[in-house]
């Protein structure tokens, strides 16, 4: 369906009949079936799916990790489909910021140096902005105060704010979460819906893919994957505040 | 030298930190002075193979060289301007004659070459015997060279006590002699003095007249003062009764001089001996500049063949820090996978490692340098082993530590480099 608003809006991710074929011995498993969507700038989407329902898959090739069998995959207009390794791995660092359901932090080392993972791949950001960058990245999902702590010293929640800020620092067009609450308890969980409904109001595009269908109320889109194929795409028109079902959460017992 | 060196490993340091801190580079080595630090056990372990290998390496080079340079000593202490004419290479009939019997070097010769040779200061004719010497009843078995005067100063002798003999003494084939320090030990163990002194070489009583200044045992572990030395006339007329030298021993003016000097010994020579211009030489000339080359050339074999012993130990150490690195490959699957999704290249990763497999290699060398200096003090000091450590092979060993942190960091570099990302990034 069309939501008629997006109409003046920009197209940053177009996928047209996307196919993804793996060949395991002698069987071809098809795990993306011919998938077709656009997401306009500024949107919250969540992408659904029970495991094999090609989820990964799709992940993967919003990623730019990997390339469809077939099909064509628009990110920000430009195709990804022929592009070499090295070419994706340039789009990646400029256009993508990843979230990890585990963090993936680098062992031993401070929360800025983490941040500045992304641009360190960069050659044109110097070392003097790379820093301000990530320390503004920090500040943004309420970290300033623990620049220098380093990642075996911090909380999942505090580590998955490293990482939100991580994915930040290189202004990409599209933020692409994994299971980004799955390994949090329920209240820092709901801080993170905050920090990325906090991060869509002002204008980011995000792609949350998630088995979790309380999630799908926070954000703005939901699609649902089966079978490699969309079962469903809709528009979410109660969008729920993460922050005051924070605040109603009962307050943890000691 | 040494302040040369230590402003240049700080400023090396202070280089190597601005790129530490600014560069993709430099973070790339940051990352990989973590990962060693991370695991020092085993990067010291992985290390070790190194540090024992550029050791072995270091000391075996020190002492070659060390030897070399001490051989090059004694020999340039005898002096290096010495020109030896021995009879020899002549054919008769086809069969080489020994040198020894040969007949060919007269008077003649050493007369033609004392008016003529313009690039020879000094010269001697010799004519060697050797047997038992008695006092009383002491004896010692020696070697009796006959020489002129000039062989002092060819062959830098010092008299230590009484004088030398004369020219008058060879004129008439006198019986006297210039005793070594070996013998007077030997023939006379009570002390006292020796000049004057009648001893007896074979049947022939001989007056001592000096005792030679000691030059103690040469770099062959030969005594150098088991001698007598008498008038060449007195050996040949009645000691042995031959009218030909075993050898004529000259100096050239300067070493430089000594090639030229050999080619004016070769022409007076063949001049003297009627010798056609197709005939070979009946006698050879050899310098001891030439045979100081010819032991610098042998030493440094013996120092190759030692050197190529110890650089496989270089190379079982580059496999070990290919293992090593390999493990490490492994264990940072992870943090690949994330590298590589946040936009690192496939280079970027390989140099990561490799920077990290030289690193262990050269830290390895370093600690092998240091240590190949120990044990070179350990060698002069404890087993007087002459040592001498070539500037050169600590360029080498860095040079070769840097190549087989490459080689050896290579295979697992590229493994990494070649990780998909995907599946890298959820390896557990």
């Amino acid at each position: 369906m069309e939501n008629p608003e997006n109409k003046e809006k920009k197209v940053v991710i177009e996928l047209q009949n996307v196919r993804r074929e793996f060949h395991v011995g002698d069987e071809i498993v098809k795990a993306l079936r011919g998938v077709s969507f656009k997401i306009y700038e500024g949107e919250f989407v969540t992408i659904q799916g029970t495991s094999g329902s090609g989820k990964s898959t799709l992940l993967n090739q919003l990623g730019c990790l990997d390339t469809p069998t077939s099909g064509e995959y628009l990110l920000d207009g430009v195709s990804v489909r022929r592009m070499s390794k090295n070419q994706r791995a340039k789009l990646r660092n400029r256009k993508i910021g990843f979230i990890f359901q585990n963090y993936n932090l680098l062992a031993k080392t401070t929360a800025v140096e983490n941040v500045e993972l992304p641009l360190m791949y960069n050659k044109k950001v110097k070392a003097k902005e790379r820093r301000e960058r990530a320390i503004k990245a920090l500040i943004e999902v309420g970290l300033g105060n623990r620049l220098e702590h380093k990642s075996n010293q911090m909380s999942g929640g505090q580590m998955q704010r490293v990482a939100i800020a991580r994915a930040l620092v290189n202004d990409p067009t599209i933020l692409l979460a994994d299971e980004a609450t799955g390994n949090l308890d329920t209240r820092t969980s709901f801080e993170m819906l905050v920090l990325f409904q906090k991060l869509h109001r002002e204008g980011h595009t995000i792609i949350f893919v998630t088995h979790n269908p309380e999630i799908a109320q926070y954000s703005s889109r939901n699609i649902f994957l089966r079978d490699g194929q969309i079962k469903s795409d809709t528009y979410n028109d109660n969008i729920l505040d993460a922050a005051a079902a924070l605040a109603a959460l009962p307050k943890p017992q000691d | 030298m040494s302040i040369i060196v230590l402003l240049v490993i700080i400023a090396l340091v202070v280089a190597l930190y601005i790129v530490a801190r600014t560069t993709l580079l430099g973070m790339t080595f940051r990352v990989a002075v973590k990962a060693i630090a991370n695991n020092k056990g085993r990067s010291l372990l992985s290390m070790l193979g190194i540090i024992i290998g550029v050791a072995a390496v270091i000391v075996m080079m020190a002492i070659g060289q060390g030897s070399k340079e001490s051989i090059r000593k004694n020999i340039s202490q005898m002096g290096t301007n010495i020109i030896m004419i021995r009879p020899g290479a002549d054919m008769r009939g086809g069969v080489r004659q020994d040198p020894s019997s040969m007949q060919t070097l007269k008077m003649e010769d050493f007369e033609a070459i004392k008016s003529r040779a313009s690039y020879i200061t000094y010269i001697s004719p010799e004519v060697t015997s050797s047997g038992q010497v008695i006092y009383g009843a002491n004896n010692t078995n020696t070697s009796v060279y006959g020489e002129s005067l000039e062989y002092m100063d060819i062959k830098q002798w010092e008299i230590e006590d009484g004088t030398c003999f004369t020219e008058q003494d060879v004129q008439t084939a006198a019986k006297v002699c210039l005793v070594g320090k070996t013998v007077v030990d030997e023939l006379f163990p009570d002390g006292g003095d020796v000049i004057g002194k009648t001893i007896r070489f074979k049947t022939m009583p001989v007056r001592i007249v000096g005792v030679l200044k000691s030059k103690g045992y040469n770099s062959f572990g030969m005594d150098q003062d088991n001698l007598l030395i008498m008038p060449y006339t007195t050996v040949m007329k009645r000691l042995l009764a031959q009218t030909f030298f075993s050898s004529i021993n000259c100096s050239a003016l300067t070493e430089e001089m000594t090639d030229e000097a050999i080619e004016e010994l070769t022409t007076i020579l063949r001049e003297t001996h009627k010798l056609k211009e197709d005939a070979d030489d009946d006698f050879t000339i050899r310098s001891q500049a030439e045979m100081m080359e010819t032991m610098s050339s042998t030493m440094d074999n013996v120092t190759l063949i030692l050197v190529v012993a110890a650089a496989f130990s270089l190379l079982v150490a580059g496999i070990g820090i290919m293992n090593i690195m390999l493990v490490s490959v492994t264990e940072r699957t992870k943090e690949i996978g994330l590298r590589m999704s946040v936009g690192a290249r496939g280079m970027d990763i390989s140099v990561q490692f490799l920077i990290e497999s030289i690193l262990i290699s050269v830290t390895g060398g370093l600690l092998g340098i240091l240590v190949g200096f120990g044990l070179c003090q350990l060698a002069t000091s404890v087993f007087a082993l002459p040592t001498s450590i070539p500037g050169w092979s600590i360029i080498l060993s860095f040079a070769v530590c840097t190549l087989i942190g490459v080689l050896f960091g290579y295979i697992p570099a590229t493994k990494a480099a070649n990780l998909d990302p995907i599946e890298a990034i959820r390896y557990e």
